[in-house]
């Protein structure tokens, strides 16, 4: 059974190892598979704090203090010393200068190594962060919306738009700011049947607007609907 | 669909790494490979000698890998500037009423206290940079606590009041200062005949020893750190709580 | 140390609950929120593994800078998300 050897070892003596793989799991699937842009970056963001975790934690050496010279080994400990015992005629065993530690010393502190990669990473990632959030508020004022589907949606629509011949387009423009004219040159007299046709040329320009290869009839309607 | 297809991938790669876990030492382990490499027993050891700074981290970071460092600080620049460039084509003309958002007027107790508050954290915050070498700190935890003063204005109040302590143009100064003192000192060190960010070759113009030239250098150089990195992190807050308008925001 | 290994054990497990629950629910301010309280639960486990200045810089930018930066964002975006 070397099935069962490798699950206790795996399970048992090295679970910190398992829950750093299902944390980096949970943010890579939330890249994946949520829709809303704002629940991706949070899944990026955990991503990245699962990898500094990771690596953080194969810096960490048992019974080893933090990564900063205790006062023994300061090298500013030999002027502090000089310092207090000037009335001293013995000199004590701190009074020389700065000395390269031993290997026995060396395994009393932890390594320093990753923790200085890991701040560089942490705070790139914040970099990051901030200008993915700018990017998704430009998005949701130019779209409306920062669901995946509805914006995939509203961009082939839009491609659809941007397709037809420039010839095509323009003359739509040129013919809806001829229209465009006529009903501010109409508007500036008030009479009730001028206010009616300008009522109908602005359906027919909704209805251009809106479904530019439909036929007229359903979108005379959809106007008419639109305006009562 | 995209949520359950999206799981095999995943699952694959979560067992992978559980397969390759079983390799990796134990927690703690001191003759794991990485404890044991000759490199940080070389950074272990030798901080003290080279550079008389008792924090190892701030060393290596501003001193041994002194490049990293540079560059880590021309990225948040970077990126502070493309949120500027982003955003300033902003489009919301008319306001939009949300229904989650309510006119309030600046509190009275709040204002108080933050007032009370904000020097205190300021003094903090340059207390973290200066103390970098000798306990847990350094150039980028006090640049953040110093633009979290500056954002604490502009959340106790309203952002105006932030924006005319520290508008948008001073903020871009500010930055690029610091990312220019971190170059100077790099390249004054190799004017002086070093090679770039080397440090100890400051000596020749600071009447130090050599090892002294680099505990001085490292100051400046986590002094530009924090400068760029307040400056971005005030931009950052100002331009995403008023969408690039610096008008009104939270 | 059996003290310890029950320690971390039980902070990874809030950390991954912490996850969890912010990719859960459907409010957005909620998500910015927990988010931030998976930042701290990261800086507890690092100051007790002895990584203390990594612990102090996501202290302040990733539970400080991160979480505010999140909030003013979703201030302007629609609060409810489709998932």
């Amino acid at each position: 059974m070397g099935e069962a050897g490798i699950v206790s070892e795996l399970f048992l003596e090295r679970l910190n190892y398992c829950i750093y793989v299902i944390l980096l799991l949970i943010g890579l699937w939330a890249m994946l598979a949520k829709r809303n842009l704002i629940k991706k970056l949070i899944g990026m963001s955990v991503f990245q704090t699962a990898i500094i975790l990771f690596y953080v934690s194969i810096a960490v050496k048992e019974e080893a203090t933090i990564p900063i010279y205790l006062p023994e080994h300061d090298p500013h400990g030999a002027h502090h010393q000089a310092g207090e015992d000037k009335n001293e005629s013995h000199v004590s065993e701190h009074a020389h200068g700065p000395k390269v530690l031993d290997p026995k010393t060396i395994k009393g502190y932890a390594n320093p190594l990753p923790h200085v990669l890991m701040l560089t990473a942490i705070v790139v990632g914040v970099a990051t962060l901030g200008l993915a959030l700018a990017l998704t508020q430009r998005i949701y004022q130019g779209y409306g919306t920062i669901e995946e589907d509805e914006l995939l949606e509203k961009l082939d629509r839009a491609d659809e738009r941007a397709s037809l011949s420039p010839l095509i387009t323009s003359k739509r423009n040129a013919e809806r700011r001829k229209k465009a004219q006529q009903a501010k040159a109409k508007t500036s007299s008030s009479s009730v049947s001028k206010k009616a046709k300008e009522g109908t040329s602005s359906t027919a320009k909704v209805s251009k607007k809106k479904s530019p290869s439909g036929s007229s009839q359903p979108s005379v309607k959809k106007g008419a609907k639109k305006k009562a | 669909m995209m949520k359950f297809f999206s799981l095999i991938p995943v699952i694959a790669i979560g067992v992978l790494l559980l397969w390759a876990g079983q390799d990796f030492p134990e927690w703690g382990d001191v003759e794991s490979p990485a404890s044991q490499s000759p490199v940080s027993s070389h950074f272990i050891g030798n901080t003290g000698v080279d550079t008389e700074v008792p924090n190892m981290v701030t060393a290596v970071l501003a001193d041994y890998r002194g490049f990293d460092t540079m560059f880590e600080t021309v990225v948040v620049f970077i990126a502070g500037i493309a949120v500027i460039a982003i955003l300033s084509g902003s489009t919301t003309g008319r306001r939009r009423r949300k229904d989650h958002e309510v006119e309030a007027e600046p509190d009275i107790i709040v204002t108080n206290t933050v007032r009370l508050i904000i020097p205190i954290l300021q003094i903090f915050a340059f207390y973290v940079l200066a103390h970098g070498h000798v306990s847990p700190g350094g150039g980028f935890q006090g640049g953040v606590v110093m633009g979290a003063s500056f954002i604490l204005i502009a959340i106790s109040w309203d952002l105006e009041k932030a924006m005319s302590r520290f508008p948008i143009k001073m903020c871009m100064i500010v930055a690029a200062l610091g990312i220019i003192l971190y170059g100077g000192i790099g390249l004054l060190s190799m004017f002086l005949g070093g090679e770039f960010l080397d440090y100890a070759e400051l000596e020749k113009v600071l009447p130090v020893s050599r090892e002294m030239a680099r505990y001085h250098a490292m100051l400046g150089v986590e002094i530009g750190v924090g400068f760029t990195v307040t400056a971005i992190m005030f931009a950052l807050y100002a331009n995403l709580a008023s969408e690039g308008r610096l008008k009104e925001g939270l | 140390m059996i003290g310890l290994e029950i320690f971390n054990t039980f902070i990874l497990f809030f950390l991954v609950v912490a996850a969890v629950t912010s990719l859960w629910v459907k409010d957005l301010l909620v998500s910015a929120v927990v988010f931030g309280v998976y930042s701290f639960l990261m800086c507890l486990l690092w100051a007790e593994m002895g990584a203390v200045d990594v612990a102090f810089t996501e202290a302040t930018v990733g539970a400080g800078i991160s979480t505010v930066v999140m909030v003013a964002t979703i201030f302007h975006l629609r609060r409810k998300s489709n998932d």
